[in-house]
């Protein structure tokens, strides 16, 4: 971390440890609303801006929370710390709910039934009479540690903030672990989160329950600050008003739940000041004020306020790899040097009436480098999401070292040892290149979330941070590990997906137009990297259109023109083969 | 419950759901040739119905000064855009549409609002004035935005229903309004007695579905917002231009909206709130259709009409919780029913929150 980054972050904990000696106790109370505001906002920042999910309804999440030990504390006389775990447990099983309803529909889904399910949520809290309808639940106890009583309002002001600062630092040191790349990969699609074994739906899911858990948590604290609950601050206008803090703060940026929670609670408190002296609807107009202020903040800025201040610092300098011991390998199933590592038998695949792919089988054998040529459109592409799991074929089978691999998903064929690059690049562009290398080790490392949250992998992630920053070496780009994927060329962003590949430890290699955009050194590099891993027992698919780079390279060349096979054999006898060159040429040349 | 109280309950859910299916028909609309999912279509019905009510009553209604001020607001986007990109040529058009022709029903309603009005006309200034509302906010919140995701324009859909709503509150005040029917006349069917209004009402939503399918079927327009829900990029090379299509849908969604509300306005005391709920009900329809089938999402909304019956004769306090927790079940069975989920979703701009 830079220097000045260092000490704005000292000079705010110094800001936050002296506050209550510095101002009134209504300041304080209002920095007590905004912690809690921000942890919930710190869920709906892991959601939405890390994980590309949005959720309207995470004030209902923090109302489950709070009237679960309300309810608990108030009316059964419970103590507030099983109370807690009641929030918690509350809210993860209604999260697990909802989100293993929506999450395997497209984006917009989860959100609109966040909507609906927000204002069910509110109605029930108002009209159940064991929740005490629409006055609400008072006589709630503060929290106690032993002796110590977080009654007043200076006491609770440090029990939220340190809370806060505790939640903040697992949810940093998450998102720098296994588990945390794999929620950042989420965001841009699943094409790519699937081909590295990790299951889109499953992450999601378990981002959707991190965020209402973090909602839960707050709900708690603001139950036992406040003392009392009612429906009135759950509803969807308080889970926009959360969006709002999300994305002002900064979505993807965890100090931006903080900042973010800031500014809007004290726009709010100065609203509240001034629309009273306008108009006996002022709360009404507040939120217009509010909602007027989120579009020209989505249409002018929606980067948000962190995003614009580090602009103004120092780029932080990428953390040395340190020497750590080697990954181990993946056990890799030994195939007899004669027996097809992957065997495709009559594929087809129909669009509608097109056929894509029309009765193709060929074989892959141990070791050996195939090439797979045809003309645009010839279903090479097609064929090869036949083979990674994207499609499913109409009819035929596609079998992997043995087994039938038809109708599985990416991940599994991904975990079964298949790794692959794609036609068009897709990484994670801000994410550095190392990081980047660091998804393709997924299936080959195995910390959890608690593991990660509470840095208990660090002997693992120094293996896999070498490993990746070997890879990349191994690709010639071991200077530019810190460097961000989106600022590499193109040439380079592909070299990039190999290195990932590679990290996995593949038995298999399937390589889209690797040398598409790459200048002729990199080609040569390129050429000489798969030759030596083909040396090292590789085997390796690879989809090529130049002509020179696949006939100095491959064993043997499949080609494949308007979905059917053509020809299949050494390169010498392709480059002789009359139909191959009519393909090619529209003619006999 | 006797065979004819639940044969009451389907006749009034259909007749709610008939409503229904208008306002899910405009959803869908906007959404397939704009992706913006229009939460505060509702807020527009809601508009229609109280302007309808004030006009009878011989107010003046807030929607004036709300179609006032979006055009105000449209008016200078447009020009400051078309000044920056060196097209000043174009400015009178954009004045035309922008200004003119919003402003003219609203300063027609203005004056006629202080006369008694015969209810043919106050229904047809109602249309009037409401329809510019949506293209206007399509103007000011969405078109600024047409490159976001599906996501963000989501998230000012929400900003802007906020505001509707809050300005709702300001125009029309927190009574509630009926307005009067169109009709006071009763058949009885044997036992069962069916009121003019809710045959009004079924075969207004019926006529105008028709003609939305002749819109799409026989006209260019219609033909062209079908090429622009098909495929956006494509339409854009046969040069349709996004931002009209846009425009239109936006119209006629909201020509939708207002008729709407028009129907509803007698069935139901409406506050300046209501509409967010009666959207949100058509959401459910809109869902059961996919987004993206109109004759699924018109058999989606009057079965969420008729749910929404029954659930209030079993319970009315929880009435709104049993109708969007029917929610969940719905998509739960759409998971699974539907391929076109995840696999095809287009991938996000990934630099997107960054720029």
């Amino acid at each position: 971390m830079p220097a000045i980054t260092r000490l704005l972050f000292a000079l705010a904990i110094a800001f936050l440890a002296a506050a209550p000696f510095l101002f009134g106790s209504f300041t304080i109370t209002l920095l007590n609303y905004i912690a809690i505001y921000a942890m919930a906002t710190l869920g709906l920042v892991l959601l939405t801006g890390v994980g590309g999910l949005t959720s309207f309804g995470q004030a209902a999440f923090v109302g489950i929370g709070a009237y679960a030990t309300a309810w608990y504390t108030a009316t059964q006389g419970g103590s507030p710390w099983i109370g807690l775990i009641l929030s918690l447990a509350m809210t993860a099983i209604v999260a697990t709910v909802l989100g293993a309803a929506t999450l395997r529909l497209s984006g917009h889904f989860l959100p609109l039934s966040t909507i609906a399910w927000g204002i069910a949520i509110f109605f029930l809290f108002g009209n159940l009479d064991m929740l005490g309808r629409y006055s609400g639940l008072s006589g709630i106890p503060a929290i106690r540690i032993g002796q110590l009583s977080f009654e007043g309002t200076t006491a609770a002001y440090y029990f939220c903030w340190i809370v806060l600062g505790l939640a903040m630092l697992l949810c940093h040191n998450l998102l720098d672990s296994r588990q945390g790349r794999a929620i950042r990969a989420l965001r841009g699609g699943t094409a790519l989160v699937e081909s590295l074994a990790i299951n889109a739906f499953r992450m999601r899911l378990a981002v959707f329950v991190l965020g209402g858990v973090l909602a839960g948590l707050s709900g708690w604290l603001y139950a036992h600050v406040q003392r009392y609950v009612g429906p009135a601050p759950f509803d969807v206008r308080a889970g926009i008003e959360l969006l709002l803090m999300a994305l002002v703060g900064g979505a993807g940026q965890i100090v931006g739940a903080v900042i973010g929670s800031a500014i809007v609670t004290l726009i709010k408190n100065i609203l509240q000041d001034v629309l009273p002296a306008f108009t006996r609807y002022s709360a009404q107009l507040e939120v217009v004020v509010f909602g007027v202020l989120f579009i020209v903040l989505l249409q002018k800025a929606r980067g948000g306020v962190v995003l614009m201040i580090k602009r103004l610092l120092p780029r932080p300098k990428p953390r040395p790899v340190v020497d750590a011991p080697a990954l181990p390998p993946r056990a890799h199933q030994q195939t007899a040097a004669q027996n097809p590592v992957l065997s495709v038998r009559n594929a087809v695949k129909r669009f509608g009436a097109l056929i894509a792919v029309n009765d193709v089988s060929f074989e892959v054998r141990s070791g050996e480098v195939l090439g797979l040529i045809g003309p645009n459109g010839a279903g090479k592409s097609t064929l090869l999401n036949l083979i990674t799991g994207v499609l499913k074929p109409n009819s035929g089978t596609i079998r992997f070292q043995g087994t039938d691999i038809t109708t599985l998903p990416s991940r599994r064929i991904a975990a079964a040892g298949m790794a692959r690059t794609f036609q068009h690049v897709k990484l994670r562009p801000n994410m550095t290149c190392i990081d980047n290398v660091m998804l393709g080790l997924y299936p080959r490392t195995g910390a959890g979330f608690l593991t990660g949250a509470l840095r208990l992998d660090r002997k693992e992630e120094a293996s896999a941070r070498h490993e990746a920053l070997r890879q990349l070496q191994r690709v010639g780009l071991g200077g530019k590990y810190g460097d961000l994927a989106g600022n590499l060329a193109l040439g380079q962003q592909r070299l990039l997906e190999v290195a990932r590949a590679l990290a996995a430890d593949p038995t298999l290699m399937i390589l889209d137009e690797p040398a598409a955009g790459l200048r002729r050194l990199e080609k040569q590099t390129l050429s000489d990297l798969l030759r030596g891993l083909r040396a090292e027992g590789m085997t390796i698919v690879l989809v090529e259109h130049d002509m020179e780079f696949v006939m100095n390279l491959v064993d043997r060349i499949v080609v494949v023109d308007f979905g059917a096979k053509l020809a299949e054999g050494e390169p010498a006898l392709i480059r002789a083969d009359a139909r191959v060159q009519e393909a090619y040429l529209g003619g006999v040349a | 419950m006797t065979w004819e109280i639940a044969l009451l309950l389907v006749q009034d859910g259909i007749s709610t759901g008939a409503i229904y299916v208008l306002v899910a028909l405009g959803i869908v609309l906007i959404f397939l040739v704009t992706r913006v999912i229009f939460v505060p279509f509702g807020d527009v019905v809601g508009y229609a119905a109280l302007t309808l009510a004030a006009l009878q009553l011989g107010q003046m209604p807030g929607t004036v000064w709300l179609v006032l001020t979006l055009a105000a607001i449209a008016t200078v986007m447009e020009v400051v855009s078309l000044a920056r990109q060196g097209d000043a040529h174009r400015i009178p058009r954009a004045l035309l549409f922008y200004a003119v022709l919003p402003i003219l029903p609203a300063a027609v309603v203005y004056f006629a609002s202080m006369h008694a009005l015969p209810m043919w006309l106050a229904t047809l200034l109602t249309v009037a004035v409401v329809l510019p509302i949506s293209p206007l906010l399509y103007r000011i919140a969405f078109r600024p935005l047409a490159d976001a995701s599906v996501l963000v324009l989501l998230i000012v859909a929400v900003a802007v229903h906020f505001a509707m709503s809050g300005l709702a509150l300001l125009y029309f005040g927190p009574e509630g309004f009926r307005t009067e029917p169109m009709t006071r006349a009763f058949f009885d069917l044997g036992a069962l007695t069916i009121s003019g209004q809710s045959i009004l009402i079924v075969v207004s939503s019926a006529l105008f579905s028709f003609l939305l399918y002749l819109v799409f079927e026989r006209t260019l327009i219609g033909k062209a917002l079908r090429a622009t829900a098909v495929n956006r990029v494509g339409a854009r090379l046969v040069g349709i231009l996004p931002s009209t299509t846009g425009a239109t849908a936006f119209l006629i969604a909201s020509l939708l909206a207002a008729i709407s509300g028009i129907l509803i306005g007698p069935i139901a005391t409406l506050y300046y709130d209501s509409g967010f709920l009666i959207g949100l009900k058509a959401f459910v329809g809109a869902i059961i259709g996919g987004l993206v089938s109109y004759p699924a999402t018109a058999v989606g909304a009057i079965l969420v009409g008729i749910f929404e019956s029954f659930a209030s004769f079993w319970d009315s306090a929880l009435k709104e919780v049993i109708v969007f927790s029917s929610l969940i079940p719905i998509l739960v069975w759409q998971s699974f029913t539907s391929h076109t989920g995840v696999e095809e979703e287009i991938e996000e701009d990934e630099s997107e929150g960054q720029a």
